[in-house]
C-alpha cells in the first residue's frame, strides 16, 4: 500500500481522530490554564492521575461516567495544589508545575501498588465503546471516520465549541482572557484575580484528568504505566501552535494525530521495510516542531502569563 | 439651590504604613456631591496611597471610608465600585489586548450571567462618549489606542458603572496639553450632572483650573486646605513645599566650542512619527538648547539620533569636531554623550535591578566598574552611594530594586549617573516629566551647574514655560523640521506657538522658492 493511499482510508481518519481525543481535553484544559495567566506543567502528571483514577474506579464497579467524573475530581484536586502554590504564594509556576507532575506520576504507581499488589498484568474493564450516531455514520469515508468514536471523543469535540464560546462570548471567558492580560484590570475592575485565575487552574487541570482518562477508559481498556508517554508536553506545545485559540487548538491536534496515525500505517508500506522504523516514531514530531515553527511567529501570548499577581503590592 | 450639600465621602483618620514609612497619617478628608478636591502634594508625599485604600486596593490600618454616609468595607475593591467609588489610576489598567468594549464591561454585573447584550452594551458607550465627548471606537484594540485615547477609555469604564465619585491619579502626567484641555471638558460636564471628583496631580495651573477646593497632602499628614478662590499657584507650591518654591537663577553664559553637530541629517519616517527632515543644529560648550514642539513631531528621531539609537540615513554628525562613522549607543556614551531619557521606566532603568545596577547600566565595562571581564561589586556599590548622597536620593538603601523608588528620586538617580560621568554634552528628554516643583527645580538646578561646568545641554521638553526658562537658544521642532534658533528672550510664547504649529516653516519655504 502507498502513503496516499493511506489518506484515504476510513481506519486512518478513524483512528486520527481517536489519537486527537486525549490531546484535545488536555489541550483545552491547558489552555484555560494559560488563559487565565498560570503556566500548568503539571499536565503531564495530572494525566497520569487521571488515566489511573477514571480506570480504577471503573474497575472498582462504578459506571463509565462516573469513572470520568472521578478522574476530573483528582485532576481538579492537584489543579488546587497547583493552583494555591502559584496564584496566592505566587511561587514560580516552572517549579510548581514540574513538581505537580513527579508528584502525580509517583503518588498514581504508588496507588497502583497500593490498589493492585500482587499483578504481573493490569486487568481489564469493559471501556467506552463506539457509538454510531444514526444516519450520519452511513456516509462513505467520512461516517465510519468521525461518527463511530466513543462518547469521549464526541465530548472532546463539543467541548473545543464550548471552551471558544464561554471563553469569547461570556462575562466569565472575559474576565478570564483579562486576568491574563493584565490583572491589575482586573483588580480595578473590582473582581479577585486570585479566584478567577484558581478557578481557571482547577477547571483545567480537571480537564486535563479527563485527557488521561481517555486513554485507560476509551483508547484502551487497562491502565499501563507510562502510557501517557509525554502527550502533555505535545499538549503545551499545541496552546502555543494553537496561539492561545481553542479552535486552532483542537485543529493542531488533530494535524498532530494525522502524523501518528500515518507513521504508523507507513510502516507497513514498502517503504517501511527499508526505513528503520525508528525514523517513522520521530515523524510526528518533527513534523510538529515544523508546523510550531511556521504557527507560533504569529502567536499572541496572553501578556501576563506567568507574572504572579499581589493584590497591594506596588 | 445649594442649601443642601450632600456629602459624597468622608474619609476619617486614615492611617496606613508599609514597614517603617507612614504613608498616610490619621489623614481625614471630605467630599461634597459635586464638587472638585483637588489633592496636592510632592512625590510620596501619600496621595496615592490614600486614594487606592479609598478604592479598596489597600488595606488601612486604621481608620474609616464613608460612602453617601455607608462604612465601606476595608480592602474591597468591588464594594467601592458598587458604591459608586471609579478610580483612573496613574498607570492606566487596562487590558491591551481585549478590545475597548470588553474593557469597559469586565466585571459589570454577574460573571455567571449567559447574556451577553453586545449590541445594547454598544450602543451605551457610543450615547455615553458622544455625551462626553469621549471619542473612541469600542470595537477598537485597547494596545492600538494612543495614550488620549486610553485615558479616555478609562473614564468611560467608570461612567459606564454610573459612578458617583472619581478618582483621578495624575490623569494628566501623560497627556498633551490639547488632551488636557479635552479632559477637563468631559469633566466639567460630568461634574455639572453631580459627579465628584478627586483630582491628583502637582501641576499647580491644571489645579487652579478644575478644582473647587485644595487638600494639601505632605510627609502622610494633611497640612493645608484652602479654597481655590482665595488662592494662586505661588500660595499652592509653598503650601505643598513647606517652604518657598523657587525656580533656580539661569545665570550669563558664553557658548564655548561647538561639542555636537548634527549636519543636515535624515532618518526616515517611523509608523506615524515623522522622521528628521535635513535637520541642522550645532551645540555649545556651555549652552542649552531647547527644543520645543508638540509631542510626535520629530522629537523621538532626533533624540534616538544623538542617543546613537538611529544612524542617520542622510547627514553627518560630529562631536567635538570629528565625524563619526560607526554610530551606536556605546560610542555615543564613549565619546562624551549622557542622557536623560524620556521614558525612565521603560528606557532609563531596569525595574526589578537595584540601585547598584542601574547606576552602572551604562558604564559596567569602563574601568572601575570591572576588570578583565568581572565586575567589581564594592566600587560599583560605592559610585551608587554617593549618587545616592550627593543627589539625596531617598530610598532604603543600593541594594533596594528601583522598581521601589518614587519618579523623582528614580529621576535624581538617573541624573546622578549622568552628570557624574562628566559628560560633554547632555541630552536631557522630558527631564522633569511627572516631577513635582521641588525636584523640578533641583534637576534644572543641576542641569544649570552642568551647564556652569561646560556641558552642552540639548533639553527636549513639550513644556513650553520649562524651554523658555532654561535655554540660551530655542529650537522649535515641526513634523520632523527644525526652525532657526532663537536666543533667549527674542520670542514670545504665542509666536513659538504659531512655529509649533508648523506656520513659520511654510513662510520660509515661501522665501525659499
Amino acid at each position: 500500500m502507498d502513503i496516499i493511499d493511506i489518506l484515504f482510508t476510513a481506519s486512518f481518519w478513524a483512528a486520527t481522530i481517536r489519537i486527537a481525543s486525549p490531546l484535545i481535553f488536555a489541550t483545552l484544559g491547558e489552555l484555560i490554564c494559560e488563559r487565565a495567566g498560570v503556566l500548568n506543567l503539571g499536565i503531564e502528571g495530572i494525566m497520569v492521575s487521571g488515566a489511573f483514577a477514571g480506570w480504577m474506579a471503573v474497575y472498582s464497579g462504578t459506571g463509565l461516567w462516573v469513572g470520568v467524573g472521578v478522574a476530573m475530581a483528582v485532576g481538579m484536586l492537584f489543579g488546587l495544589l497547583h493552583s494555591t502554590l502559584t496564584v496566592p504564594f505566587g511561587l514560580s509556576q516552572h517549579v510548581v508545575g514540574l513538581g505537580v507532575t513527579l508528584l502525580a506520576t509517583s503518588s498514581t504507581y504508588y496507588a497502583y501498588r497500593l490498589a493492585l499488589p500482587e499483578v504481573t498484568s493490569p486487568p481489564k474493564i469493559v471501556a467506552f465503546q463506539p457509538y454510531e450516531i444514526p444516519l450520519l455514520s452511513d456516509i462513505p469515508l467520512l461516517g465510519p471516520a468521525l461518527f463511530s468514536q466513543t462518547p469521549l471523543t464526541y465530548l472532546a469535540f463539543v467541548l473545543v465549541a464550548v471552551v471558544g464560546l464561554v471563553l469569547y462570548r461570556t462575562p466569565l471567558g472575559l474576565a478570564v482572557r483579562a486576568a491574563g492580560e493584565n490583572p491589575a484590570a482586573v483588580a480595578a475592575q473590582g473582581l479577585s484575580v486570585t479566584t478567577i485565575r484558581m478557578g481557571a487552574v482547577i477547571i483545567g487541570s480537571g480537564l486535563m484528568a479527563v485527557g488521561g482518562a481517555f486513554l485507560t477508559m476509551s483508547a484502551f481498556d487497562s491502565f499501563f504505566f507510562e502510557m501517557v508517554n509525554g502527550r502533555g508536553w505535545i499538549c503545551i506545545a499545541l496552546v502555543v501552535f494553537g496561539s492561545w485559540r481553542p479552535g486552532k487548538a483542537m485543529l493542531g491536534a488533530v494535524l498532530f494525530a494525522a502524523f501518528d496515525a500515518l507513521q504508523i500505517r507507513a510502516q507497513q508500506t514498502s517503504l517501511g521495510a527499508q526505513v528503520p522504523y525508528q525514523i517513522f516514531l520521530m515523524m510526528p514530531y518533527i513534523l510538529s516542531i515544523l508546523a510550531l515553527v511556521v504557527m507560533s511567529r504569529r502567536a499572541e501570548v496572553p501578556a501576563a502569563l506567568m507574572v504572579p499577581f499581589n493584590k497591594g503590592e506596588r | 439651590m445649594d442649601t443642601v450639600v450632600v456629602e459624597a465621602l468622608n474619609l476619617d483618620a486614615i492611617t496606613k504604613r508599609f514597614g517603617t514609612l507612614t504613608a498616610n497619617d490619621a489623614v481625614s478628608l471630605s467630599l461634597s456631591e459635586g464638587e472638585v478636591v483637588a489633592l496636592l502634594g510632592e512625590n510620596g508625599a501619600g496621595k496615592t496611597t490614600l486614594m487606592n485604600i479609598l478604592f479598596g486596593q489597600y488595606t488601612a490600618d486604621s481608620g474609616t471610608v464613608r460612602v453617601f454616609g455607608k462604612t465601606l468595607p476595608p480592602g474591597n475593591s468591588r464594594a467601592a465600585l458598587d458604591a459608586g467609588v471609579g478610580m483612573v489610576h496613574q498607570h492606566f489598567t487596562l487590558a491591551d489586548n481585549l478590545t475597548v468594549l470588553e474593557n469597559i464591561t469586565l466585571g459589570v454585573g454577574s460573571l455567571l450571567s449567559t447574556s451577553s447584550g453586545r449590541s445594547a452594551t454598544r450602543d451605551r458607550i457610543k450615547a455615553l462618549s458622544q455625551k462626553y465627548h469621549l471619542s473612541v471606537s469600542p470595537n477598537a484594540r485597547v494596545g492600538a489606542l494612543t495614550v488620549g485615547e486610553r485615558q479616555r477609555v478609562e473614564i468611560l469604564k467608570a461612567l459606564y458603572r454610573d459612578v458617583r465619585i472619581l478618582i483621578l491619579d495624575e490623569p494628566t502626567a501623560v497627556l498633551t496639553p490639547q488632551e488636557t484641555d479635552d479632559l477637563f471638558a468631559t469633566l466639567r460636564l460630568a461634574i455639572a450632572d453631580g459627579l465628584s471628583v478627586i483630582f491628583i496631580s502637582h501641576k499647580l495651573h491644571e489645579v487652579m483650573a478644575i478644582s473647587d477646593r485644595v487638600v494639601v497632602l505632605r510627609h502622610g499628614k494633611i497640612t493645608g486646605g484652602v479654597r481655590t478662590a482665595d488662592t494662586d499657584k505661588h500660595a499652592l507650591a509653598t503650601l505643598m513645599m513647606g517652604t518657598e518654591a523657587t525656580p533656580p537663577k539661569v545665570p550669563q553664559s558664553t557658548p564655548g566650542p561647538a561639542l555636537l553637530k548634527l549636519d543636515r541629517v535624515a532618518t526616515p519616517d517611523v509608523g506615524n512619527a515623522p522622521g528628521l527632515k535635513s535637520v541642522s543644529l550645532s551645540l555649545h560648550a556651555g549652552q542649552i538648547i531647547g527644543l520645543a514642539g508638540v509631542s510626535g513631531n520629530g522629537q523621538a528621531a532626533i533624540a534616538d539620533v544623538v542617543g546613537g539609537l538611529v544612524k542617520p540615513a542622510e547627514g553627518r554628525i560630529e562631536i567635538g569636531g570629528s565625524g563619526i562613522d560607526r554610530w551606536t549607543p556605546r560610542e555615543a556614551v564613549k565619546s562624551g554623550i549622557a542622557r536623560i531619557p524620556e521614558d525612565r521606566h521603560k528606557t532609563g532603568t531596569i525595574a526589578d535591578f537595584d540601585l547598584t545596577e542601574n547606576a552602572i547600566l551604562e558604564r559596567y565595562r569602563s574601568a572601575g566598574f570591572s576588570k578583565a571581564g568581572w565586575l567589581n561589586w564594592r566600587s560599583s556599590r560605592a559610585f551608587a552611594e554617593a549618587i545616592i548622597n550627593k543627589y539625596d536620593v531617598r530610598c532604603p538603601g543600593p541594594d533596594t530594586p528601583i522598581r521601589l523608588l518614587s519618579g523623582g528620586n528614580m529621576q535624581k538617580l538617573i541624573l546622578g549617573r549622568v552628570l557624574e560621568a562628566a559628560p560633554r554634552v547632555i541630552l536631557a528628554n522630558q527631564p522633569v516629566r511627572g516631577l513635582d516643583i521641588g525636584a523640578v527645580n533641583y534637576v534644572h538646578g543641576q542641569l544649570l551647574e552642568a551647564r556652569a561646568r561646560g556641558a552642552a545641554i540639548l533639553l527636549i521638553s513639550e513644556d513650553l514655560d520649562e524651554v523658555m526658562a532654561m535655554s540660551d537658544v530655542i529650537h522649535v521642532i515641526a513634523d520632523g523640521q527644525l526652525s532657526p534658533g532663537f536666543g533667549r528672550g527674542s520670542m514670545t510664547p504665542t509666536e513659538l506657538g504659531l512655529w509649533m504649529a508648523g506656520q513659520g516653516f511654510k513662510n520660509e519655504n515661501a522665501h525659499a522658492s
